[in-house]
């Protein structure tokens, strides 16, 4: 009895672990003004982007400049859209500007951003 | 029972959907009518992209196909390099469409035309490249891949009409749809965005209050360009290297 007990309370520990970790980690990732803030993860769970966002987006330049394919789900003008946060005035901001969605983890890991070099930082144009 | 009918009906909804997007992405007067909806298949050679531009209806003075190139494509957006020459930066700042002025000196006669990527069939920059930046899409468009162009150039050399340009700085601001960065070429490409996503008609075309060009796909007999290639005498520039070039000239 006390057995099942200690393991029922580990499990709601551990749920309870996972979804404060959830929430805080995808707060900070989402939190303010992006169109991220309202969603519950990416176009693929939260894990699987982090892991492998580059693969994706490395696939999706190739079907998009050769083949044409705009309406699909992986495409940068997609984070950029979605991840790129305002200002108070309501200005958008970089997504690659210092502390900002990229930057982040991009800066902490020393991983250089060539996107941005071409690509647009903030959606819908300039 | 209901369930089963249920799923007949979202089938049906299904396919009925599938074939609204065959609509739109089929070439054509289709597309106006349709909602405008972004290419989810690749593109396929049942359809070349090209262009008739009447050079008599070209008037002289007249840049409003290169201003709103320039500004649907991000062009207007590259400044000057701090401390460039002026010159230059005439000479060598991106332009995707060129204005040309053919005198006859013989008979005085003057011809305004705009030159822009001509879409060969054979394109002689794709021919050059040494990265496979420089390509052919099977709908015709001649486009550069910024993605694996070294920025050597032996494209610009190669290019019998002028008309690719290099990016020698780093650019501030850019379009979504237009990305663009230091040490790549690049060139007009049909307004290919436009197009990706169900739209038929090019910045340029659109501009052109002399209605001079006419835009539209070349394997389609009732297309606008088709039926008018069909009814004027037209000329491809350079004709003697073989290129076909998606885009032709008349009266010149």
């Amino acid at each position: 009895m006390t057995g099942k007990h200690g393991i029922t309370l580990l499990a709601i520990l551990a749920v309870g672990l996972l979804f404060g970790l959830g929430t805080a980690v995808a707060g900070e990732a989402v939190e303010g003004t992006a169109k991220a803030d309202k969603l519950d993860h990416c176009v693929e769970p939260t894990p699987v982007m982090r892991r492998r966002h580059f693969e994706f987006i490395k696939h999706q330049r190739d079907l998009t400049v050769h083949q044409g394919v705009r309406g699909s789900k992986y495409s940068i003008a997609g984070c950029v859209d979605c991840h790129a946060r305002k200002d108070a005035a309501g200005k958008p901001v970089p997504v690659n500007a210092e502390g900002q969605f990229c930057d982040k983890c991009h800066d902490y890991a020393a991983v250089h951003l060539d996107c941005f070099e071409c690509h647009s930082t903030v959606p819908g144009g300039k | 029972m209901s369930s089963m009918n249920d799923q007949a009906r979202r089938d049906f909804l299904k396919k009925a959907a599938a074939a609204a997007t065959t609509a739109t992405v089929a070439p054509g007067v289709v597309l106006h009518t349709l909602k405008a909806q972004p290419r989810t298949t690749a593109v396929t050679s049942k359809v070349r992209w090209g262009m008739l531009i009447d050079t008599s209806k070209c008037a002289d003075g007249c840049t409003d196909c290169i201003n709103a190139c320039d500004k649907e494509n991000g062009i207007d957006l590259v400044d000057k390099p701090e401390g460039a020459d002026d010159a230059m930066w005439e000479r060598q700042r991106p332009h995707w469409i060129r204005h040309v002025k053919l005198k006859d000196n013989l008979t005085g006669r003057v011809t305004n035309l705009p030159m822009m990527c001509q879409h060969c069939e054979e394109p002689p920059c794709a021919d050059v490249c040494p990265t496979g930046a420089s390509f052919r899409r099977a709908d015709g468009i001649v486009m550069v891949d910024r993605h694996i162009c070294i920025g050597c150039r032996y494209c610009m050399m190669a290019c019998p009409y002028k008309a690719r340009s290099f990016i020698h700085a780093e650019v501030a601001e850019k379009l979504t749809h237009t990305p663009r960065g230091k040490g790549c070429v690049e060139s007009c490409n049909f307004c290919v965005h436009r197009l990706d996503n169900g739209q038929a008609t090019t910045a340029c075309q659109e501009a052109c209050k002399h209605q001079a060009i006419v835009f539209g796909d070349l394997n389609d007999p009732d297309s606008a360009v088709s039926k008018a290639l069909k009814a004027y005498p037209s000329v491809a520039v350079r004709d003697d290297l073989k290129l076909n070039p998606g885009v032709r000239y008349t009266n010149i």
